[in-house]
């Protein structure tokens, strides 16, 4: 392409004035300028702190999670052994307990979140979306904290 | 099959699919795994009846399919987070699928006896 057709590129269109000094052109904002209007975020970081979260507990949770079968299901008879008693002598040290707790708070907050995902993809009328979510927010709140109760106040000599 | 459920297929679509079956999966058994644990708040013998259906040939099975759910979920995850934070991740997504499969094909033939013995001796004597 030579340079001769530098001039013959701008069509008539482009040589038309349209507007002056007394009939300025419609000011049109760049894309996503920030305004007086926007707010300081606008959009948080919610949705990546919970992706960050879905790593991080997932490698905790490999560990937490494949232990717990190992121990449950493998080793010493595996779920024959599993008893009140095989509980009791679980949950006397405090390094179990801790074990759970962090299995329990971390695996229902994963689940939760990967339910939340599942029910934001596939559920598209809106009231559909609040039910399902209100549902699952209340569901996961209460096994949380019964979970927690029953680890906190497990007693051996409940009998 | 509603239009637009089908991506680009192949191994990709496919443990993504898995992945988020599995997930919802195990998610809904820990719901009635903590209930189920919670007994233990209410007598032992409330517990130890209901873990006695843990120990049952059919419940024997359906735990042979959670674990299996679960070493898909866990090996596939560990995979998801090398996708996203190594940097030759995405390239070589496809070789680290069939790495989980061969991992998780081992770990259920490991879990084979284990989990499922128990079950046999209590079906065909021991």
């Amino acid at each position: 392409m030579s340079t001769e057709t530098t001039s013959a590129a701008v069509g008539p269109v482009e040589g038309v004035t349209l507007y002056d000094a007394g009939n300025p052109a419609p000011l049109i904002e760049p894309p996503r300028k920030r305004t007086g209007k926007t707010p300081r975020s606008t959009r948080g970081n919610f949705e990546m702190a919970a992706w960050l979260f879905m790593r991080l507990s997932g490698v905790v949770l490999v560990v937490l999670v494949l232990g717990h079968l190992l121990l449950q299901l493998v080793l010493d008879g595996g779920v024959s052994k599993i008893g009140f008693a095989f509980v009791a002598g679980r949950w006397a040290s405090p390094f179990w307990q801790v074990w759970d707790l962090l299995m329990l708070w971390l695996a229902m907050l994963h689940g939760a979140n990967g339910l939340r995902t599942v029910v934001n993809d596939y559920a598209e009328r809106p009231n559909t979306r609040l039910w399902l979510k209100g549902l699952l927010y209340t569901a996961t709140v209460f096994t949380i904290l019964l979970g927690t109760l029953v680890i906190f106040t497990f007693d051996p000599n409940i009998r | 099959m509603p239009a637009g459920t089908l991506y680009r297929g192949r191994e990709g679509m496919w443990s993504w699919v898995a992945h988020r079956v599995t997930g919802v999966l195990i998610f809904f058994f820990l719901f009635v795994h903590v209930l189920d644990t919670a007994l233990v708040r209410v007598s032992p013998e409330a517990y130890d009846d209901v873990v006695a259906t843990y120990k049952t040939p059919i419940v024997a099975l359906l735990e042979y399919g959670l674990v299996a759910a679960i070493l898909f979920h866990a090996l596939n995850g560990l995979r998801v987070i090398a996708v996203d934070f190594w940097s030759k991740g995405p390239r070589y997504q496809k070789q680290m699928l069939w790495t989980v499969m061969a991992i998780w094909f081992v770990l259920m033939v490991g879990a084979l006896y284990p989990v499922l013995g128990h079950a046999v001796r209590a079906l065909f004597g021991s």
